[in-house]
């Protein structure tokens, strides 16, 4: 009985999660080409052309996941930066680092794709609307995160001084999501509801779901993939790393 | 499909601009992050080999 027990705090040290990462990455990579071609399929052939905005609605294929995935990947950094924090656990301070430049990225996408779609819609690529104007502060966040860890010489203190901003960050992830509610916006209300019946045709609707699966898949892939360059880096003097390499 | 033509699919109804900027953008981006990342990895990689082979010489 007792060697049936999995020891999963094993893989809470970089000695063996680093085999282990190295493992998932081509299938997580794999979901993300198999959903993105789907999504894009579904995207740009299957759904139809819109009657009020005409093809230029199709940047929504990319704009909403990417603005998902900018918002979760913040929380999902806060929360390994907090476990990392409290628990004193390096693994979990470098999972956040891993986290945060994909963030960022999706951020600037989630930004890039809205002026786009913006310019033809409302005439302007851009405005101090609430949603723009927090999800603006979220990349800022990204970055300020990223700038602080690089100013630190000392990992474990840089993975405190980004812990504690990021932390103090995630406020600002309910006020990208409710800021439509909140304020009276140009930016058009929540694209999916819990509540209510779905108001957009059922293709877009999976268009756009399929679109960000991929780039779930697509994130946890890279995000995996930095954080074994970055247990490499960190910990270059101990015995599991010089044998790490091949 | 409502594409009768290549042209047509490439114009995007006038907003060929704004929706291949977008994907173009997206595209580019989550293609250079990859391979930075494996650039990265081969670095640190590269120099970590570089370091045993010296330790292994000096035995």
């Amino acid at each position: 009985m007792s060697n049936k027990i999995i020891h999963w705090f094993k893989y809470g040290s970089p000695q063996s999660f680093y085999p282990l990462a190295g493992k998932m990455i081509p299938w997580f990579w794999a979901l993300a080409a198999i959903f993105g071609v789907a999504g894009l399929w579904i995207g740009f052939f299957v759904a139809p052309t819109d009657a009020t905005q005409g093809d230029a609605y199709r940047i929504i294929f990319i704009h909403v996941p990417a603005s998902w995935m900018s918002m979760f990947l913040y929380i999902v950094m806060a929360c390994w930066a907090g476990i990392g924090l409290s628990l004193n656990t390096r693994l979990s301070s470098m999972m956040a680092s891993a986290i945060a430049p994909t963030g960022a990225m999706f951020a600037f996408l989630s930004l890039w794709t809205g002026a786009l779609w913006g310019k033809p819609m409302w005439g302007t690529w851009w405005v101090w609307d609430a949603r723009l104007t927090s999800e603006l502060i979220l990349l800022f966040l990204y970055l300020g995160f990223m700038a602080l860890q690089a100013a630190i010489d000392e990992p474990r203190r840089a993975d405190k001084a980004g812990a504690i901003l990021a932390l103090v960050g995630v406020v600002n992830v309910p006020i990208i999501y409710f800021s439509v509610k909140w304020w009276n916006t140009l930016h058009q209300g929540a694209s999916i509801s819990m509540s209510k019946a779905p108001t957009m045709a059922v293709t877009m609707l999976w268009g756009m779901l399929i679109m960000a699966l991929a780039f779930w898949m697509y994130s946890i892939a890279v995000a995996l993939q930095r954080a074994r360059a970055i247990m490499l880096e960190r910990e270059r003097h101990t015995d599991w790393v010089k044998y790490a390499v091949e | 499909m409502q594409w009768n033509s290549i042209g047509e699919f490439f114009a995007m109804g006038g907003y060929g601009l704004y929706v291949w900027g977008s994907f173009g953008v997206t595209a580019l981006a989550l293609l250079i992050e990859p391979l930075l990342l494996r650039k990265r990895q081969s670095d640190v990689a590269t120099s970590l080999r570089r370091e045993r082979n010296a330790d292994e010489r000096q035995k």
